[in-house]
């Protein structure tokens, strides 16, 4: 397939055009309103099919579902099912014991949102995600260029920065809880450098949040880095050419030419990395169980807690549906504002 | 959301078996040495953000606790003291995590993999009406955040009996949104006349999926499961829920209670775990780096 016009996934299943090997290709034309089964309702103005061509079409759609079933089943079981009974649970006053659930109405989102604990833990759900989004992003463009130029060296570093993203979270954590070890870790080596006793990185509020922020950058920078860099390397080279005949370098080249042709990409990153912000766990759990206190406590944290430690089915599923409803928001109004920006592509 | 290209285009170079474009980008065109100079410092100083704290991770996992605690802090252990690896094995069934661990993970992946297959061929080559609508709603699970499936999962699992047990750990992960994804862009790159050439001489759908399709998107399946296995071996909150008998934990969630069992005391066995945990992923990630990084990038590029 040549046409190299780069397409938004949502024309993806075009290929109902194209490829299906079937002698007629319904066309894009037909809504997917349908009824149901495939060929039990000849679509109109076009010939009657025949028999052996109806029979046809059905074995392929019969074939269709068995090929798509074990996968459709797990994901809606284990995906759908869960996301929607989450918010009905979420009405709910249970404990994981008592027999059956009871209805509340609306008393968890009451007592979450008159909750001031609720709201620390948004504030930290805020910064955490803030900073480490628009950090890796600062960062990772930074260093992408930095990789595309090719000094020496590039490639080690393309390949150690991607590593820690391959690590389990588990495994970071407790390689960061090590190093922040005020007494023994390099922590105490690098603040001792510039003459300063090392902060107690997990065990004082001040810092907690900060500890988890800076091992979940460490984690994630290799990973934006090299999605930019690989971004970079593919920027169209006849207009960074013009542009640099036309006087622009360094620094004007990057903000007016590299950073709105790599739009896209930052667009694609930012959404993905709010929705891993959102849900990082792993780090919080190893390294400071969300506190002291709730000072690093995050959503994520927080429904855990209330599901699994506490049992407060109802205040976990509704903080969660909390959480579920302000990602699919920020989705929404990221891909609304982000169609005006991402037009540069080919 | 994720843009799809019709051609791997970006993607090649970073894909095996092509040779990599000399890239260059705005400015690289015959630089002064002094700004090499500062670009390499620049590298190396970034370079050591990533080396040193993963050095330390492996240089503590064979220091004795007498280098460990020390001040001023050793660079270089002493003396190779494996004895670490010994103590976390005895301190917690690291052998049993690391059975629980290669279990669930490469019995998962071959799940989704196989769940990945069948649903990338029948949206590429088996007609069906609502095709676009149900490849819409497949990719849109992704947009479900796990914490979000956490609570009604746990309780799914747990009515069906299956908490503490390999099943509970695995099935809930097995569908597949990304990796079929991948594969379905793959599979479209593939010349229809091939197909067309082997329906004709009488082979069915299944035929061609597992002696045409199959082979010709083998390395494409290969990144995708390489992907796919790396997200399993490092799953943690799942697990750590799921399971509540030592018996049945895997790696990552071992280490939360080798922490907790050992406190801050021992951090040569904590660190000798951590390796165990991370480890295999490293050697995976040195060994098939491009085809990784390729894969990820596909869902970013276009």
């Amino acid at each position: 397939m040549s046409s190299s016009a780069a397409v938004p996934a949502t024309t993806a299943g075009r290929s109902a055009v194209l490829s299906p090997p079937a002698p007629t290709a319904p066309d894009a034309g037909e809504t997917g309103a349908d009824a149901g089964r495939a060929a039990s309702r000849p679509p109109l103005r076009r010939r009657p099919m025949s028999p052996v061509r109806r029979r046809r079409l059905i074995r392929e759609s019969l074939l269709f579902c068995v090929l798509i079933l074990p996968n459709l089943a797990a994901i809606l079981v284990f995906s759908y099912w869960p996301a929607i009974y989450n918010i009905v649970l979420s009405f709910m006053d249970w404990d994981l014991v008592a027999p059956m659930p009871e209805w509340v109405g609306l008393e968890n989102y009451i007592d979450l949102f008159t909750d001031p604990e609720f709201w620390s833990v948004m504030l930290n759900t805020l910064v955490f995600t803030t900073v480490t989004v628009v950090g890796s992003l600062v960062g990772g463009v930074l260093l992408g260029t930095l990789l595309a130029t090719k000094v020496p060296f590039t490639g080690m570093v393309r390949t150690f920065a991607f590593a820690p993203h391959m690590l389990p979270g588990a495994a970071v954590g407790m390689l960061w809880l090590f190093m922040f070890d005020p007494s023994f870790g390099l922590s105490r080596f690098l603040f001792n450098l510039v003459g300063m006793d090392s902060p107690q990185w997990t065990t004082t509020s001040d810092w907690s949040l900060a500890a988890v922020t800076v091992a979940y950058l460490w984690q994630r920078l290799g990973f934006v880095t090299v999605i930019y860099y690989t971004a970079i390397l593919d920027l169209p080279k006849d207009i960074l050419e013009a542009a640099s005949l036309d006087g622009a370098h360094g620094v004007k080249m990057l903000r007016h030419m590299v950073l709105p042709l790599l739009s896209p990409i930052t667009f694609f990153l930012s959404v993905t990395g709010v929705i891993a912000a959102a849900q990082a766990f792993d780090l919080i759990s190893i390294l400071t169980n969300g506190g002291p206190g709730i000072s690093s406590s995050t959503l994520s944290w927080m429904i855990y807690e209330e599901a699994f430690q506490k049992f407060d089915i109802g205040k976990a599923s509704s903080a969660a549906t909390v959480l579920l409803v302000l990602l699919l928001v920020l989705t929404f109004m990221q891909v609304r504002f982000g169609e005006k920006k991402v037009n540069y592509a080919s | 959301m994720t843009t799809t290209a019709r051609t791997p285009g970006p993607l090649s170079r970073l894909l095996p078996g092509r040779s990599r474009p000399q890239g260059r980008t705005a400015g690289a065109v015959r630089r002064p040495l002094w700004q090499t100079i500062v670009l390499t410092i620049l590298v190396i100083a970034s370079l050591l953000v990533f080396l040193v704290p993963i050095y330390w991770l492996f240089s503590g996992a064979v220091k004795s606790n007498s280098d460990i605690y020390s001040w001023p802090l050793k660079w270089f252990p002493t003396s190779l003291h494996l004895e670490n690896f010994r103590a976390a094995w005895t301190a917690a069934p690291f052998d049993r995590f690391l059975v629980n661990s290669v279990i669930t993970t490469s019995v998962g992946t071959a799940l989704e993999m196989f769940n990945a297959i069948l649903c990338a061929y029948a949206f590429a080559f088996v007609h069906f009406r609502i095709k676009r609508f149900l490849f819409l709603f497949l990719i849109g699970s992704m947009m479900l955040p796990g914490h979000v499936t956490l609570i009604v999962n746990y309780i799914t699992v747990g009515n069906l009996g299956w908490l503490n047990t390999y099943q509970g750990l695995i099935l809930p992960g097995i569908g597949s949104a990304f990796a079929m994804f991948l594969l379905y862009q793959q599979m479209r790159t593939i010349d229809p006349e091939i197909l067309q050439a082997a329906e004709v001489d009488g082979a069915g759908h299944l035929r061609r999926m597992v002696l045409i399709v199959v082979p010709m998107s083998w390395p494409m399946i290969l990144t995708a499961t390489l992907i796919v296995l790396v997200g399993k071996w490092n799953e943690y909150v799942w697990p750590l829920i799921v399971t509540s008998t030592a018996s049945m934990r895997t790696l990552p969630i071992g280490l939360l209670f080798l922490r907790s069992q050992e406190g801050y005391t021992n951090w040569g066995a904590l660190l000798a775990g951590t390796v165990i945990a991370a480890a295999p992923m490293l050697l995976l990630f040195f060994l098939a780096q491009r085809r990784i990084i390729g894969g990820m990038a596909a869902g970013a590029l276009k």
